[in-house]
């Protein structure tokens, strides 16, 4: 099972940045439970169609017309902010 | 005071008995005299709570008679409230103030209710026995030694013991009806789109459902005409009429059928929860409910399929705490790659981080179609059951959870043996049907609430709230007391 698992691929697509002793609960982790839900290949599901939405929902649209917006200082709940602006570390 | 329901204690506002802010006070008194040993709440909002309360005071006394004038709820720390925390139970929303209010308190404020504060959950709602909180253990009023079930136990366990009249809670795999059937309280799963889903911190957003956590199914109705309803805000909040759900308390149930499904019967459910479910069947028939037997085959399937999409939806929804826009950053890093990954990793507690991963995995390449696409498939199988079983019946009656409530550290280093308590719940969330929890007996091996639940069509809550209003009528299980 654990030749699946790329631990490091996988954090690292998570943006998370684990601890030795973490990753290596994890991968035991999703050993187990990738076991666990393996038992849905028991059952054939050649002509099924997925569901992603359970309701029959399309498009949602509504008339196009100005409302107010909310007054809001977003930046207020940012851990950095300045001029206006979202601050954080240097890119390049 | 404090043990009164909504409906008793809206009456006695009405008549003057006593007011608003007398309530409230009571109900803070309440709160700490047992917080110490609950610990439901992580944070209170007094001040708030009061000013609404002599607000209530004031239109009550000009004749107002909004439906919840004056009376004090509290809700699970995921739902947001303009200016007050909103943490998730997590160290990455610690200090996470809500810019805004979530459709729900827009309209619970508009009802006139008190917000008394905000309770305990597991982190993101990832969990079943509210002991992923970053901030603190909950426990079971009626069993200090005992959770009071997740993720919403907070909630439920500040219902069962008296520290509001009501609360709020969100449902993702059970969430609301597995802590309401821990600590003896009623907990109502509304349909997938039901209630507006706008300001709730999102977990799982296909699976994702607001409802109420009360003292009685009629308290459940009441609150239901105050959040559910369509919200241009969400655009998944179903554009249908929201019925009375007061008026559907006395219908008759003559007629009705209530079909029993073989499979919750088997393997791995304790027998007291059994004798008590069959009891409370019994009960149903004596009431004029038909019994018929039906058959959901893929039962057995549904914990793996939730976990797949429920993982996968979240490992996308979390992926927006990266500290910048909001909460919790990390100091130590010198580039916007370093500092993501140390948030994230200093920010998320274990449960979180293992869903992630596991989520990320499912969806990653070379794997969507093995895991993610078979889980959806799997779901659509799922979903024909109900359809199957609904041809047959109106409600489905089965047991809420296998077991009662656990002892607290009993299942956390098993993650299996947690998600599978949840094995009765999750199924509605799939198939995105409404589904009731109500007290049906105690145990006589520990001593824990055991619980009855129903489930019904899309947009059937109605149903759900007849029959359990008469099953309440009849029998005297949702009366019994935590001894504390």
């Amino acid at each position: 099972m654990s030749d699946k698992i790329d631990i490091n691929k996988i954090a690292k697509l998570s943006r998370l940045k684990l601890t030795e002793t973490e990753s290596t609960k994890i991968v035991l982790y999703l050993e187990q439970v990738i076991e666990y839900i393996d038992k849905l290949n028991e059952l054939d599901t050649t002509n099924i169609e997925p569901t992603s939405h359970i309701l029959p929902v399309q498009n949602v649209f509504r008339e196009d017309i100005v409302l107010d917006s909310a007054d809001i200082n977003y930046l207020a709940a940012s851990p950095s902010s300045n001029k206006g602006h979202y601050e954080v570390p240097k890119i390049i | 005071m404090h043990r009164k329901t909504i409906l008793q204690a809206k009456d006695d506002l009405q008549k003057k008995k006593y007011s608003s802010v007398e309530l409230t006070e009571a109900i803070y008194k309440r709160i700490s005299d047992v917080e110490p040993k609950v610990q439901a709440y992580v944070h209170l909002t007094r001040d708030i709570a009061l000013k609404q309360a002599q607000e209530a005071d004031k239109n009550l006394g000009a004749g107002s008679n909004a439906p919840l004038l004056g009376i004090p709820i509290a809700l699970k720390d995921l739902i947001c409230m303009q200016n007050v925390r909103t943490t998730c139970s997590s160290k990455m929303l610690d200090q996470f103030i809500s810019p805004y209010d979530a459709t729900v308190v827009n309209r619970l404020k508009k009802a006139g209710a008190v917000i008394l504060g905000k309770t305990n959950m597991d982190e993101f709602a990832m969990g079943s026995s509210t002991e992923n909180s970053w901030h603190h253990p909950t426990m079971n009023p009626w069993d200090l030694q005992r959770i009071p079930g997740g993720s919403s136990g907070g909630s439920a366990a500040a219902v069962a013991a008296h520290e509001c009249l009501a609360a709020l809670g969100s449902d993702t795999g059970g969430s609301i009806r597995q802590p309401a059937n821990f600590c003896g309280i009623t907990g109502l799963k509304p349909t997938y789109g039901r209630v507006s889903r706008f300001g709730l911190v999102a977990f799982a957003s296909s699976l994702d459902q607001i409802g109420p956590m009360t003292k009685t199914v009629a308290d459940s109705a009441l609150l239901m005409n105050v959040i559910a309803g369509n919200d241009p805000k969400d655009s998944t909040s179903a554009n249908v009429e929201r019925p009375d759900f007061m008026k559907g308390l006395d219908r008759s149930l003559s007629g009705l059928k209530m079909g029993i499904p073989k499979e919750y019967f088997t393997s791995g459910i304790d027998s007291e929860v059994e004798k008590s479910v069959e009891e409370a069947i019994k009960t149903l028939e004596s009431l004029g409910v038909e019994k018929v037997e039906v058959s959901l085959p893929h039962l057995k399937y549904s914990v793996a399929t939730y976990y797949i999409i429920a993982s996968a939806e979240a490992s996308t929804n979390l992926s927006r705490y990266d500290g910048v826009k909001y909460g919790y950053r990390s100091k130590k890093s010198d580039n916007l790659l370093e500092m993501y990954m140390n948030t994230r990793q200093d920010g998320f507690g274990e449960e979180v981080k293992r869903r992630i991963m596991l989520g990320t995995f499912v969806l990653s390449s070379g794997y969507y179609d093995a895991y993610y696409l078979k889980g959806q498939k799997v779901r659509t199988l799922i979903k024909q059951d109900f359809e199957n079983a609904f041809n047959q019946c109106d409600v489905i009656v089965a047991p809420n959870s296998p077991v009662t409530a656990f002892k607290l550290k009993e299942r956390i280093d098993d993650p299996i043996k947690m998600y599978l308590s949840d094995i009765y719940t999750i199924s509605a969330n799939l198939a995105g049907i409404p589904g009731i929890a109500i007290p049906c007996g105690i145990s006589k091996t520990d001593g824990m609430p055991i619980g009855l639940q129903l489930m019904s069509r899309h947009f059937d809550e109605e149903s759900l709230i007849a029959v359990g209003h008469h099953f309440q009528k009849n029998t005297d299980h949702h009366l019994q007391q935590p001894p504390l």
